[in-house]
């Protein structure tokens, strides 16, 4: 049983990211549960997607302490789903803040730094990737989602390969969104190998 | 076959189209949404499918397919099962030839609704069969199940899967075939005219039924009971799973009872279960349905079985269930030892109210009343869509949010005891048809002045964009004949009907003070389209050096894409639909954009 939880927030992509995690793990054979936030959280909230892989999944939802990795869209969401990282796990977290409207109106943003400093002291394997950089150097802020995966597999924290992931890209995504995609994932994966890796 | 990854409501419609199902219908509503879109998107061609304009007409459009001896299927969230009542509560009574399953998603927590009621409670009031499923593959096999005891007992069947269950994916394999109906069409009989003496003749059968039902579910394939001991444990539903997880975490197994059908309950089943224990834990979200059950079944047999759940504070009365609530549940019932949590607690982190899109026309139909009426007094009753979010700030336009269609209704009640606030009524362009209508036109009969702004997008947005009775298109994909709002508030007899484009914001403000003028029932309509439908314009910036620093863009209108950022306000690009509404706010002319 391996669990892989998606933490973002409305309008992230997480729900296509875990698609993908969970069709790459169905294509070795495998079976697959996901569970989405879907609804009013989708307009900027916190959305959550668990994927758990394995037959001995009863529960959709992830139990607290025993996700094998946790990736993160954005700092604050990463440590709110800390508690359901076990202990070990990994986590792949996005550094670009995503501040929500309630900080620009009341003028007090909250401190990404200071969430990614916590991550550090409490999680042994902390990929951290500059999102931002990430996206602009594939043109898209939407395909963050798919470039957190590539640096995941790249780094060897799902339970698949970089292949597996491209793969089922490939195969699953329309046409005409699957260069910008790969184009992507490679930059992900990239952000990793490329030094970043804290 | 290969297994493929489906969500619940998908396993539902394409378990639907498995049984053979030849009409479908229903009204959007989260968790509930995708299980109609399912089988409009897998219609091999033979099966009628609708968005209907509100629960109720569903129901009874339903009803007359299943006379006819199709199988029909209709699809609603729990709320829209209370507008659907009425037919629902007679329909008990006549019965169905055809097999009929009202589906009917709960959803607790609750995650995107206004009530945590239980349809479990409904299957018991209207004295109907509810099959519950634990899992998108149980709920894919059970949606047949329900069609067959629907036939075999010709009764209308409850089906109510949880938001768990709706939305969670499961790799489950897919066979293709497809069960073969070949409706018999309406047969004239004086059975489907209901009178009152046809009811209590009818009302004895239904009685008669239900022990009958009771016992048959006693051997439903998906009843189960399992394990053994003095101490056992009962759940329904996803609680069930969760159980059952937290049973494996701790190596327990106890005796447990998986009740798959809580009304008729499985009588015999469950005494199996009940035979030998001292005591019961009983795991359920929403009410203690099967809690009272088993409470009754051991007043009723004298066992000396204590059972325990929501009604002795055993467990949560409110909000969703998770492995971790039936685990230290489970564990003080076991009297094991609770875990304890080696995490250090987490930073303060920041709130996340979901907020209207940025570029959404909302925003700006609120902003434009919000203007218009400033300095005078007036309350904004608001309704179900994404429109509710208008409450939060700035915008802070929603005073009343009640149910589907409410706000009409509920702004000339305030109205007639203050009748110095001018009272406006925002409602969406599908709550309009939904229930909105007949609110109006309560309005104009009784003389109630309020002003009603209908917020036009072209689409049901807040359930992922569905179309309805003015978008000119169906779920068969034909263009039907648009039903036109200002004619329809026309033909009601509303004097004062303008229509608006809420991205001009001096025009928009102009057609709201000249309404709110208007004595009687007066109405704007803005009409903007929802970001989801339509083509982001360019994008807008800001000009750093015109930029003062004043924030009254963001104070005013808090469009997610602005940010404030070294205390100047910055556009995110990839986040600016190009709506221009920002642009219109600045007061010195610091926010540009390519001419639209
Ligand atoms: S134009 Fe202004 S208000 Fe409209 S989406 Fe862009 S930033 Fe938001
Ligand atoms: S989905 Fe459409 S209607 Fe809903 S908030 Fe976004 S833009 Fe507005």
């Amino acid at each position: 049983m391996k669990n892989c939880m998606l933490a973002g927030v409305g309008g992230q992509g997480t729900v296509l990211a875990s698609k993908i995690i969970a069709q790459a793990a169905m294509k070795e054979g495998l079976s697959a549960h996901t569970a989405e936030t879907i609804g009013m959280a989708q307009r900027g909230g916190c959305v959550v997607s668990h994927v758990r892989i394995g037959e001995d999944a009863f529960s959709p939802l992830i139990p607290k302490g025993t996700a094998d990795v946790v990736i993160g869209f954005e700092p604050a969401e990463a440590v709110r789903c800390l508690p359901y990282l076990k202990e070990g796990g990994a986590m792949v977290v996005s550094t670009k803040a995503v501040q929500p409207v309630t900080a620009s109106l009341s003028g007090c943003s909250y401190d990404a730094q200071g969430m990614l400093a916590f991550l550090k002291e409490r999680v042994n394997r902390l990929i951290l990737v500059d999102g931002e950089e990430v996206c602009r150097q594939c043109g898209s802020a939407k395909v963050l989602n798919v470039a957190l995966l590539g640096a995941a597999a790249k780094a060897g924290v799902l339970p698949m390969t970089l292949k597996q992931i491209e793969d089922t890209i490939r195969e699953k995504l329309p046409e005409r969104f699957l260069s910008m995609n790969l184009k992507a994932l490679a930059a992900g994966a990239e952000a990793v190998t490329g030094g970043k890796m804290q | 076959m290969a297994k493929q990854l489906v969500m619940g409501n998908e396993a539902i419609g394409l378990g639907a189209l498995r049984a053979g199902v030849g009409f479908v219908c229903g009204y959007p509503g989260t968790p509930s949404t995708e299980i109609l879109e399912t089988v409009a998107k897998h219609n091999p061609g033979d099966v009628y499918v609708e968005w209907s304009v509100n629960e109720k007409a569903a129901m009874e459009a339903a009803a007359g397919a299943a006379y006819a001896g199709a199988r029909a299927m209709v699809t609603m969230k729990q709320v829209g099962l209370n507008v659907a009542s009425d037919p629902l509560m007679s329909l008990a009574y006549i019965g169905v030839k055809g097999g009929m399953v009202i589906v009917v998603a709960d959803d607790p927590g609750p995650i995107s609704s206004q009530t945590e009621q239980d349809t479990r409670h409904f299957a018991r009031f209207s004295k109907l069969p509810v099959f519950d499923p634990v899992s998108p593959e149980e709920a894919f096999e059970m949606i047949g199940d329900a069609f067959d005891y629907s036939e075999k007992y010709q009764t209308p069947v409850l089906l109510r899967p949880t938001t768990r269950v709706c939305h969670g994916c499961a790799s489950i394999e897919m066979d293709q075939s497809r069960k073969k109906i070949t409706p018999e069409g309406f047969l004239k009989d004086s059975k489907w005219v209901i009178f009152p003496r046809l009811t209590y003749q009818n009302h004895k059968k239904v009685e008669a039924r239900q022990p009958v039902l009771g016992e048959d579910f006693s051997s439903y394939r998906f009843n189960e009971v399992t394990g053994g001991g003095k101490k056992g444990i009962a759940a329904g539903g996803v609680s069930a799973a969760y159980a059952k997880e937290a049973l494996a975490q701790m190596g327990e197994c106890p005796k447990f009872f998986k009740v798959a059908t809580p009304h008729p309950f499985p009588e015999r089943l469950a005494l199996s279960f009940l035979e030998g224990l001292d005591e019961v834990l009983v795991l359920e979200e929403l009410d203690p349905v099967i809690e009272r059950e088993l409470v009754y079944l051991c007043g009723k047999h004298h066992l000396p079985v204590k059972i325990m759940g929501k009604l002795t504070g055993h467990t949560q009365n409110a909000g969703e269930n998770s492995t971790e609530s039936a685990n230290a549940a489970i564990r003080s019932f076991l009297g094991l030892l609770q875990e304890e949590s080696k995490q250090a607690p987490l930073p303060s982190l920041p709130v996340r109210p979901p907020v209207l899109c940025a570029g959404c026309p909302h925003r700006a139909s609120f902003y434009a009343v919000k203007a218009a009426m400033k300095g005078k007094k007036a309350v904004f009753s608001g309704d179900i869509g994404c429109y509710t979010l208008g409450n939060a700030s700035p915008l802070d336009m929603v005073d009343t949010c009640l149910c589907m269609g409410a706000g009409v209704t509920v702004a000339q009640g305030l109205h007639r005891i203050e009748p110095d606030a001018v009272n406006f009524a925002f409602i969406g362009d599908s709550t309009f048809f939904h229930t909105g209508i007949p609110g109006v036109i309560n309005a104009v009969y009784n003389e109630t002045d309020i002003v009603l702004i209908v917020l036009d997008n072209a689409t049901t947005a807040m359930t992922g964009h569905q179309p309805h009775p003015g978008t000119g298109k169906t779920m068969m994909g034909e263009i039907s004949q648009k039903v036109d709002i200002a004619g329809v508030l026309g033909a009601i007899g509303v004097g004062h009907v303008a229509k608006a484009d809420p991205l001009d914001l001096k025009a928009a403000v102009a057609a709201v003070k000249e309404a709110a003028a208007v004595k009687g029932v007066s109405a704007v309509i803005f009409e903007s389209p929802c970001i989801a439908v339509t083509k982001p314009g360019p994008t807008y910036a800001v000009d750093a050096e015109k930029c003062t620093g004043c924030k009254r863009c963001i104070r005013e209108l808090g469009c997610p894409a602005m940010v404030l950022e070294n205390n100047k306000v910055k556009i995110e690009p990839s986040m600016c639909y190009g709506c221009s509404v920002c642009a219109q706010v600045c007061p010195f002319g610091a926010i540009g954009g390519e001419a639209k």
